[in-house]
């Protein structure tokens, strides 16, 4: 009774972060039993993948918990690595060399923005500055051959996982929603498990009932049933830790779906991404996940979107 | 003094910057032999391979380990020579001056591995400017005509000229890959030996 107690007294995030927690052990202990009553190969794989979620909770709680210097530079570290896995793959020329050096000169430079929360230069920034210089910077190294191939995929590359990841850091330093107990820290949360679990769970709906293909030149495995069930957990887990949040109950839901289509889309666009560069993984730095990208891919979608509808709806 | 500003070179910057930076991955790692002198003998392509070949032995070993550099390069001014053989402990063997004078350039080399020395050896001799492997000269089949008991441990090394190709200055963080085979002793025929090596590395490139 105390404990609960204790809990209550908690703000939101750490609530949040314990039951998050919570359901992790549940999920161990789960695998652990369902390996020992019916043993298979897919259970190492699952036990594997949760494993994996204890260090990514772990280091996100930390990042998040900690002072917001922290914060940030654990976010830039994220674009730097995912930048760092998508240009590996990519059929990159000994011309942009110069330009892609610029594109990661951009990490800091952003995420200084976020620090000093200059919010019209974040916005700004990569979109206006940054697309106009590299083009420049592309032409001289003067290759025209492959010039617009090579000008795209370093400015998808910055779309994606400096201007979009780097959402998640602006989140996290937004202020207390006005007369809301809600702020950056419990937004970004609520973002980012959300995102994640409807990853998890049209994984799993899709592995239990999933018959049609949804798009199957493009990630062969994702089915209309998984997608679908995805969607309707997501929106359910939405109004749960709507506690989070400023949203009354239809607002959560309306979040809940635009994260688990947002999710999707970035999921379904960053195979693509693979498929056409020829790989399965972007890297091998988490166990059972891939690369780091594989586990950002959602976000890369859902941050940039999530942070513009709560900002116009709910900071004056 | 060197030694110790060496070790703290790899400390402080080279290690950290190849496992953060480059996020190197080492294949093979097992294929090194324990026993000192042996040669690893690697594709060239960037001035990065020999700093991520150092990065993998232990700090009390970097001494014995001695990557062969051109003089004619490395020791083209005072500061440049300082440094590599203070931060890299290079070996530098005068390619130039030996043709003329009808010496043997390996001479240095065969002195280190008698003193217990492994190297690391580029056979192309150069880097490549396309990240394309080049062919083999023989210099190293020199080596292994003397010292047939050395071992030739054959290493790949890939997408190390996408982060610094020749001509930049500017390290790009690629991730990049050793790919390490097994030990060779280079035998027979010297085409064939020297194909034999080619054939593993390109194995190594393939894999």
């Amino acid at each position: 009774m105390a404990l609960l107690h204790r809990f209550q007294e908690l703000s939101a995030t750490y609530q949040a972060g314990g039951i998050v927690l919570g359901l992790l052990v549940f999920a161990t202990i789960l695998v652990a039993s369902l390996q020992k009553i019916k043993p298979g190969a897919i259970w190492t794989e699952v036990g594997q993948r949760i494993k994996s979620w204890w260090m990514m909770v772990a280091v996100f709680l930390a990042a998040i918990a900690l002072n917001r210097t922290v914060s940030i530079i654990f976010f830039a570290c994220l674009s730097f690595w995912a930048l760092k896995e998508y240009v590996t793959i990519l059929d990159t020329r000994r011309a942009d060399h110069r330009a892609l050096f610029w594109a990661f000169l951009t990490i800091p430079i952003q995420y200084y923005w976020v620090g000093i929360q200059w919010y019209g230069m974040f916005i700004i920034f990569i979109p206006v500055y940054m697309f106009l210089f590299l083009p420049m910077r592309l032409v001289m190294a003067q290759a025209p051959a492959g010039f617009l191939s090579s000008s795209s995929k370093v400015q998808w590359g910055l779309m994606a996982f400096v201007f979009g990841l780097s959402h998640m850091a602006y989140l996290l330093v937004m202020p207390h929603v006005p007369g809301s107990s809600a702020n950056g820290q419990s937004l970004l949360f609520f973002l980012v498990l959300l995102t994640e679990l409807n990853d998890i769970f049209q994984y799993i709906w899709g592995k239990t009932l999933g018959k049609r293909k949804i798009l199957p030149t493009i990630s062969p495995k994702k089915t209309w049933e998984g997608f679908l069930g995805g969607l309707w957990t997501t929106l359910v887990i939405g109004l749960v830790f709507r506690f989070l949040t400023p949203f009354d109950a239809p607002a959560a839901i309306g979040m809940a779906f635009v994260i688990a289509v947002a999710g999707f889309s970035g999921d379904v666009v960053m195979s693509a991404v693979k498929r056409d560069a020829g790989v399965k993984d972007f890297g091998a730095l988490i166990p059972g996940h891939g690369g780091m990208l594989d586990r950002v891919d959602s976000l890369c979608y859902t941050a940039p979107l999530f942070f513009h509808i709560v900002r116009y709806f709910y900071y004056p | 003094m060197r030694d110790f500003l060496r070790i703290l070179f790899f400390i402080f910057f080279l290690r950290p910057f190849m496992a953060l930076f480059i996020g190197l991955r080492v294949y093979g790692r097992a294929n090194i032999p324990k026993q000192y002198p042996f040669i690893l003998a690697a594709n060239h392509s960037s001035h990065l391979d020999t700093a991520a070949l150092l990065s993998l032995f232990p700090l009390g070993e970097i001494k014995r380990i001695r990557p062969v550099a051109a003089a004619d390069y490395f020791e083209r001014n005072w500061l440049i020579s300082e440094i590599v053989h203070t931060l890299f402990n290079i070996l530098s063997i005068n390619r130039l001056c030996a043709k003329k004078r009808h010496e043997n350039p390996l001479l240095p080399i065969e002195e280190a591995m008698r003193a217990g020395q492994s190297l690391i050896f580029f056979p192309e001799g150069t880097r490549s400017t396309s990240g394309k492997m080049g062919e083999l000269h023989s210099g190293i089949l020199h080596l292994a005509e003397k010292h047939p008991e050395v071992p030739v441990v054959p290493v790949y090394l890939s997408n190390m000229w996408r982060s610094l190709p020749k001509g930049e200055f500017i390290p790009l963080p690629f991730f990049c890959e050793i790919r390490i085979g097994e030990p060779l002793f280079l035998k027979g025929n010297r085409q064939e030996a020297l194909d034999g090596l080619k054939t593993a590395m390109i194995k190594l490139r393939d894999a």
